[in-house]
Order: structure tokens, then sequence, then C-alpha cells
């Protein structure tokens, strides 16, 4: 739904970037998103395909690399990783304590690098 | 042909909306304006709960609204009724505000002016978690005929609240909706957020909400 203005700050970045590495064109970028994010890989590349007609980074595919959601128990410091679907009811494996968590990661929203020629 | 060449960026994709936002809490400060942004699904009583919470506080704090449903005046024609000042966003079919928006809401306010200003996002539980508007605090509304299983299905909003209101909780009776496990899933994804069990309709545990803000404002001052 906000994959538009995501992908205009996206290729912004991108630009920036390659005019100050004197490259021509982007072949990739790599992106880190987290689980927690909706971002739907399809509509980011689409509309950046549409936002970077003209531009050196016409043609780049995107690489978007998911950072899995990870939570620290407040208690004993175990971390684990798990999926969305199962941030409902949780307790921590190690000492048993319940829904007692901090994020550690799973809101990512950073691009990485790009390769470029 | 030429080479590939790898090249770090190390960016935060929103890093100027980022430190737009950033700039604006500063602003904020300065001008002891607490700016709570109101974010909930369409039809969960942000309106309704905005008109009772401007009746309780009225008297205390001058109070301004930024309205920023998606081109409709009518939710900003009822907060003028109140007596406060409103201001309309032209979002124009946009899904969320980011901080650019606001803070052009809160020029035309002038956030110099006022001790609290609600901001009410679009009705949207996806996008408007994801982009900072610069408020010093983020209100969340889930309504009980919505269902307790959101924080499944949109964690990262319950990430980004500080307060969280259940509204309509006269509606309770009506429905399969378990306040326990709720508060379980919300314990999970931001531990030791206040919740409140509210109805803006018939004023049941709003006192709880408006004492919330009071003592945020007094800290914040």
């Amino acid at each position: 739904m906000h994959e538009l203005p995501v992908t205009e700050s996206i290729l912004n970045i991108i630009l920036k970037h390659a005019e100050k590495n004197r490259v021509s064109r982007v072949v990739s970028v790599t992106l880190h998103i987290g689980e927690l994010s909706d971002l739907e890989n399809q509509w980011v590349q689409h509309y950046f395909d549409y936002l970077s007609k003209d531009t050196p980074a016409a043609g780049a595919v995107l690489k978007i690399e998911r950072i899995p959601i990870t939570l620290k128990c407040r208690n004993c410091q175990h971390t684990i990783k798990i999926r969305k679907e199962e941030m409902g009811t949780l307790s921590c494996p190690e000492c048993g304590t319940e829904g007692d968590f901090s994020l550690v990661s799973g809101r990512e929203y950073y691009i990485k690098e790009m390769e470029a020629m | 042909m030429d080479e590939i060449k790898l090249i770090e960026v190390k960016e935060d994709i929103l890093s100027d909306n980022d430190e737009a936002a950033r700039k604006l809490r500063d602003k904020l400060r300065r001008d002891r304006c607490f700016a709570v942004n109101l974010m909930s699904s369409p039809g969960a009583g942000k309106t309704s709960l905005l008109l009772q919470t401007i009746a309780a506080l009225k008297d205390e704090f001058k109070i301004g609204v930024i309205e920023a449903d998606i081109d409709s005046m009518v939710d900003a024609e009822k907060i003028r009724e109140t007596g406060v000042t409103a201001v309309q966003l032209r979002t124009g079919g946009f899904c969320h505000l980011d901080a650019a928006m606001v803070k052009t809401g809160l020029e035309g306010l002038g956030s110099e002016f006022f001790d609290l200003v609600f901001i009410e996002n679009v009705g949207n539980l996806v996008c408007p978690a994801e982009f900072d508007t610069g408020a010093i605090k983020n209100a969340m509304i889930l309504s009980v005929p919505e269902g307790d299983d959101k924080p499944l299905k949109y964690p990262l909003m319950f990430t980004r609240a500080d307060v969280l209101l259940v509204n309509k909780i006269d509606m309770m009776e009506l429905s399969d909706f378990d306040p326990a496990a709720l508060k379980q899933r919300v314990e999970n994804l931001n531990p030791g957020m206040p919740t409140f069990e509210i109805s803006a309709k018939t004023g049941r545990g709003m006192a709880s909400w408006t004492d919330w803000i009071r003592r945020e404002i007094k800290d914040f001052a």
C-alpha cells in the first residue's frame, strides 16, 4: 500500500550513491526488510521499474533479503527467532517466562548495497 | 564492458522521513506542544473518541486537531463544532501521513499556540506504522468488533504504539472478543504498554485515557 513512497525513497538514495561513485548503470540493489513489514516484493519492483525509467537505475533488480523477527527474553536474555504468526502466544523456551520479550530485529528498512558499473 | 562494482550503501530507506520527524519533535518540545498521533482502522471510532476527549479536556488545555482523513471535510467540520481549531490535510488518497505532511499541518495551526494537538492519521493499520509523523506519542485505537487477533495480523502497528485504546467495549457482549487473549498478544509485542478499555459512546473508561494525557503533558512540560 505504501510501496510507492518507499520505492521513491529507495530510488533517491541509490541515485545519490550512483552519482557519488560515478557509475552509469545500477545492476542490482540489496535491501534488508524486516519480517514485520508488509512490504510486497513484487510491487516494490514494479514501482521501481516505473519510477527508475530514464535514470541510471533503470532495469536494476531489487534483491530483498528478509530479516527474521528476533525476540529477546527480558528475564533470561535468551533470543529466539519466530515467524509473524507466532507472535501471539509465546513463552521463553529457556526459562519459561510468558510474554516478556523485547524486539531485537524484524523492523528493518535498510539498503545494504548495490551493484553498478 | 565495464566491470561491476559493489557499492556499500548502508542507509535506512526512510532516513529522510525519520530525520524530518526528529526535527519536528524537537520543535514540538521547544513549543511545549504535546502532539499525539492517533492511528486505527477506518471505523474504529477515532473521530468520536476525539470529540469526547476534546469535551473532557478543552477547559484545561488549548487543543488543536490535524485531520487527515482521505478527502473528506466531514471530520474537520465535526471537530470545529466543538470550538477547537482544526486543520484538514488533503492527503489525496495517500494511505498514511508522513512527517512532511504533519509539519504542514502544524504550521497551519501554529504549534506554539497549543498545549495539545491530536493528529488523526489515515484509517489504516499498515502504512501509518512505517512512517514516523514526528508526534510526541503514538496512540492506537482498536475497536472490539475488529477482533482480538489484530496484533497477529498487524504486529508492526502494535510495536509502534505508546498507548492502546480498546474502544467500543459496550459491544463486548455481542462478540467473542477475548480481552485476556488481546492482552497477551499485545504484551508480546510491546511489553508494559498502557492499555485502556473504553467506550467513546457511553463514556466508560474515558477518564483513564484523559488522565493518561494529563500525566503525559505534565511530564512533558
